[in-house]
């Protein structure tokens, strides 16, 4: 069991402890500043915090036996003289970090190895605990990482990374938007997967290409690799051949709509979403905030509602924003309207822990 | 030596103090005033050493036309000021 969270929020990094039963914010670091996302790193017990100052950029901080440092945040080489790129506006890309949007451990076998995914697209990976940084040269320059496009944010990016737990090697990353990308061989080579996901809102000649696919998080089982679950744009998507295809699920109410999911880590048949009124709205339906549940692998879905408000929530849950401990029985999720639940009996019953802090980005076990 | 002031709001966030350097332009003063203050680069530079999209500077009072090639002259005597560029709201 974790007694401890992490909640990343526009205002500060705010850590919430279990004392007796209750779940009670413990202190706050960073105060005032927009902490997007954090990684506790298990292997040494080192915690990352990405931050993003706005005028003065996007930085990353490592946490201290008495406090934190910063440490360089991944950059982009040197656009090449005369190459031309201009992102989905026309404007020039800007080879530079315009947010971290994705931070993982590597494997056991590999101490030291961080990865991290950003905006517009690059994917970096460390193996000095974050001093320093080297881009994955051989996926930023696959020709097809130029179809990528921003979805709700103006450039594309990699938000999930999930480093394969039988081979440190091998490793998936999840792109918003340009679907599923994995490599076998530590980031030398990259092949597009994700059959069967579809994108229903897309022109009929992309709705099934595999790179249009707008995945908004994946998730990978670490009992069972080869179970994949998918929150995309367009619903759920469930692999069970490490993400070659996927079986959509539909007709689960209130909605398949979406940014978070969880996997349960010994049982890959279960994992819950924080369901919205799908694009064009993006609120809880009829405003009752609900978390699904499917024991079953998508075949059916429990509706979980106790201690969760009922009526007028508009709370949006973030990608990252949704958590599960390692013992797969605690919960906790964050809102855009600064609520944070925790479970602990995986999602039968929810206590809030407050309702007031700034927007939720990130919400993680420590 | 050209005289270079960041804003008080970067300060919090790492040291920035006013410092002299020389150069004919404002990359080359800047570069030098980075060589002694690494951390600070990042803060006002981007990954490609383009002035960060919300920064501006100010040379003897006038703003900067070259944002991504800092190639803007510098006199001697000239005062160099960093700071955020502001809008409305």
């Amino acid at each position: 069991m974790t007694d401890k969270l992490l909640v990343s929020t526009r205002k500060g990094l705010f850590t919430v402890a279990r004392k007796g039963a209750r779940w009670e914010i413990a202190g706050v670091d960073f105060l005032g500043d927009n902490v997007t996302l954090t990684l506790t790193d298990r292997r040494e017990g080192r915690t990352y915090a990405a931050l993003d100052h706005g005028h003065f950029g996007v930085k990353l901080h490592r946490s201290t036996a008495n406090g934190w440092e910063e440490i360089p945040a991944p950059a982009y080489p040197p656009k090449p003289e005369g190459y031309e790129e201009n992102d989905m506006w026309g404007r020039p890309l800007n080879w530079s970090t315009a947010r971290i949007w994705a931070l993982a451990a590597g494997g056991a076998d590999e101490p030291g190895v961080i990865w991290c995914g950003t905006l517009p697209g690059g994917l970096f990976r460390s193996t000095d605990h974050g001093q320093s940084w080297e881009m994955l040269r051989a996926l930023w320059d696959h020709p097809k990482r130029r179809q990528w496009m921003g979805g709700g944010a103006d450039l594309p990016g990699i938000h999930s990374i999930c480093v394969d737990p039988r081979d440190s090697k091998r490793v998936w990353v999840g792109v918003s938007t340009g679907g599923i990308w994995f490599t076998a061989d530590n980031g030398a080579n990259w092949t597009l997967r994700g059959d069967g996901m579809r994108a229903e809102y897309a022109p009929p000649e992309q709705t099934h290409d595999p790179i249009a696919q707008d995945v908004h998080c994946l998730v990978q089982c670490p009992a069972a690799p080869q179970r994949m679950w998918v929150q995309h744009h367009n619903g759920i998507f469930v692999s069970s051949d490490e993400s070659r295809t996927f079986t959509e699920i539909t007709g689960v109410e209130p909605s398949t709509f979406g940014f978070a999911v969880a996997v349960h880590p010994r049982e890959p048949d279960t994992a819950w979403f924080v369901p919205e009124i799908k694009d064009e709205k993006r609120i809880p339906r009829e405003g009752k905030l609900v978390v699904t549940r499917t024991r079953d692998g998508g075949k059916s879905f429990d509706v979980l509602t106790r201690g969760l408000p009922q009526s007028h929530a508009y709370d949006v849950i973030y990608r990252h924003a949704l958590a599960l401990d390692e013992a797969g029985d605690r919960l906790a999720f964050g809102s855009t309207t600064g609520g944070l639940w925790v479970s602990e009996d995986q999602g039968d019953s929810w206590s809030c822990v407050t309702h007031t802090l700034p927007p939720i980005y990130a919400v993680r076990f420590a | 030596m050209a005289k270079v002031i960041f804003t008080p709001n970067v300060q919090r966030h790492v040291a920035c103090p006013e410092a002299q350097a020389p150069g004919d332009t404002v990359r080359e003063v800047l570069n030098n005033v980075f060589a002694d203050n690494v951390q600070a680069r990042s803060y006002v530079l981007d990954d490609q050493s383009a002035l960060r999209r919300h920064m501006t500077i100010f040379v003897d009072g006038r703003m900067i036309r070259d944002r991504a090639g800092l190639a803007d002259r510098v006199e001697d005597t000239s005062t160099i000021y960093v700071f955020q560029a502001l809008s409305g709201g």
